[in-house]
């Protein structure tokens, strides 16, 4: 009787956890089918070749341009600014942390690091705007007031926390014995951290990398507030730029009217940067089973 | 002598793990460590190369000179004497690198990259380990596809790669079945023209095999060191006769 009742909860909690699988999937599904709908509308307007080769991107203007390279121009270079802060400084602080620290500074820094994570990302943006960009411009007198340089700094260090947490676990991961050979053959710690840790690491080190590429891809109120929305194709890190996630709020939160062009720009420019960190989750899917090192 | 080892005591935290150890391990001869599980065996075979430096909390006091030299003293340069006293473990622990990269490894970490000296060391050390055979034509495959026992071998290559004076082995056959058991001690009978040798086991038969002294601990203290003969078949302590006799442990 009892195990009887008890198959039953187990059925039944099966079809909940299945039901909210799909309902997820579903979701998805939905998004996924309202972004193509709205992209299929847009393409009718804009021929797809102007939208992937155009070097002007001026929806909100009277001549308009649908040329989407500028605002991935954009979001390339804070990306590549950001990750050029964030990746040395994120694996620095991971190999300290985890080689070098005593567990008690560990268990000190580790969650104030991650409480960096916890900011909200509008305080960043602001911090880029009022406090980065005039230090910079100290530095560099040609910087405009809106830059790429400048949030693309701050955007790495709301990274590196990401970054460096995730490789300190995979590095912690790394068993104990693969240390102790290395210490036994003479290894100075630099040594072990660099040239065993790491290595054995690596799969679970890439993949925080890869985090933190698609973080700063997708990253939005920063950019918004600090890169100056001008969409502009360069790679020139001192003027006004714009990304394609700022753009998205850009025009999200102007009165553009529901069912014009300018309104389904937002959805082709969306199922574009969906494409992209779809790729770069393939990319980061295919590292992790590269480099994956079986231990028991 | 190799080592002296003098009135050796060891703690993790208030726990003491060695009490009052005192004897001299003879040089390029094979010296085993017995005893029940826990008496301190792996505590005592890691204070020679100062593995237990790694631990936080561990404590020693007491000497142990190494050709004269108190590897405890200050001024030790701890990375040379790991260079010049190697070690195999319990667990097979070759590094998630190709089998050549495993080999190399000392030498590499010293600073040597010419091609011709690693290749000629790492062959060299795989045919002391009586490995090359089996993995020439793999050098550049990952040691970890090696079966545990090949593993073993590689961490014993790689140990004698970078010619060092004293292997130390903490129960290198535990995790390995019967054949690859044999070979390893095979080697380890071979080695002993070349090194000192010290090897924990708790496995008498092993000890008996490969070793010419023996030292039993219990309970953290050396009760007996004598030939390995003399201990198996006149111990003058009681305990070691009960030990040996499988009354125990
Ligand atoms: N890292 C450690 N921290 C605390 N106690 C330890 C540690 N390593 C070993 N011990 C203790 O020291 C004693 C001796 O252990 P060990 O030398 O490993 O024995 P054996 O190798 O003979 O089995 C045991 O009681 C064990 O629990
Ligand atoms: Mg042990």
């Amino acid at each position: 009787m009892y195990k009887r009742v008890q198959r039953y909860k187990e059925r039944l909690i099966e079809g909940a956890l299945f039901l909210s699988a799909l309902f997820s999937i579903f979701i998805t599904g939905g998004i996924i089918a309202v972004l193509f709908f709205e992209t299929f509308e847009f393409f009718k307007e804009v021929s797809i070749i102007a939208f992937l080769t155009d070097t002007q991107w001026t929806p909100l203007f009277a001549e308009k341009h649908f040329g989407i390279l500028p605002l991935f121009a954009g979001t390339f270079l804070t990306t590549v600014i950001a990750i050029t802060v964030a990746l040395p400084i994120g694996l620095i602080s991971a190999i300290y942390l985890s080689e070098y620290a005593t567990d008690r500074v560990r268990t000190m820094v580790k969650p104030a690091l991650e409480v960096l994570a916890a900011v909200p990302t509008v305080v960043y943006g602001y911090f880029a705007l009022l406090f980065v960009t005039p230090l910079l411009q100290k530095i560099i007198p040609d910087l405009s007031g809106f830059n790429a340089l400048s949030p693309g700094i701050v955007m790495g260090i709301m990274i590196i926390p990401i970054i460096s947490s995730l490789s300190e676990d995979a590095m912690h991961a790394v068993p104990m014995g693969l240390r102790e050979g290395a210490y036994a053959l003479g290894s100075t710690r630099l040594q072990v951290a660099t040239r065993v840790v790491v290595p054995a690491a690596f799969s679970g080190i890439a993949a925080s990398f890869m985090l933190g590429i698609s973080r700063a891809v997708g990253e939005t109120m920063i950019v918004a507030i600090a890169a100056g929305q001008q969409p502009r194709l360069t790679l020139n890190p001192l003027v006004p730029i714009a990304t394609v996630t700022a753009y998205i709020v850009q025009v999200s939160l102007g009165d553009t009217p529901t069912g014009t062009i300018e309104y389904k720009t937002i959805f082709a420019v969306g199922i574009s940067l969906f494409v992209v960190t779809f790729g770069l989750n393939m990319v980061s899917y295919w590292f992790k089973k590269k480099f994956m090192e079986v231990y028991e | 002598m190799a080592f002296k080892v003098k009135d050796v005591n060891a703690f993790y935290g208030e726990k003491q793990a060695l009490k009052g150890v005192s004897f001299e391990i003879p040089a390029k001869s094979v010296t085993a460590i017995i005893g029940p599980s826990g008496c301190g065996k792996s505590t005592f075979i890691r204070c020679l190369n100062r593995m237990n430096d790694l631990v936080p909390m561990f404590s020693i006091t007491g000497e142990i000179l190494y050709n004269g030299t108190n590897i405890y003293s200050k001024g030790i340069d701890v990375t040379e004497l790991r260079r010049r006293i190697g070690m195999v473990f319990q667990k097979p622990n070759p590094f998630p690198k190709s089998i050549y990269e495993n080999a190399a490894y000392g030498l590499r970490i010293q600073g040597v990259n010419k091609r011709n000296i690693l290749d000629k060391v790492v062959e060299g050390s795989l045919r002391k380990a009586a490995l090359w055979d089996e993995v020439k034509d793999r050098l550049n495959s990952s040691a970890l596809a090696l079966s545990g026992g090949q593993q073993q071998r590689l961490c014993i290559a790689r140990a004698i790669a970078t010619e060092p004076e004293v292997i130390l082995f903490d129960e290198p056959c535990s995790a390995l079945d019967p054949i690859a058991t044999a070979k390893i001690e095979d080697q380890i009978t071979a080695l002993k023209q070349y090194y000192t040798v010290v090897i924990v086991t708790h496995n008498m038969q092993q000890a008996a095999r490969v070793s010419e002294y023996t030292g039993f601990f219990m309970m953290g203290e050396l009760v007996e060191f004598d030939i390995t003969r003399k201990i198996f078949t006149a111990p003058s302590n009681k305990l070691t006769e009960d030990y040996i006799t499988g009354r125990f442990g």
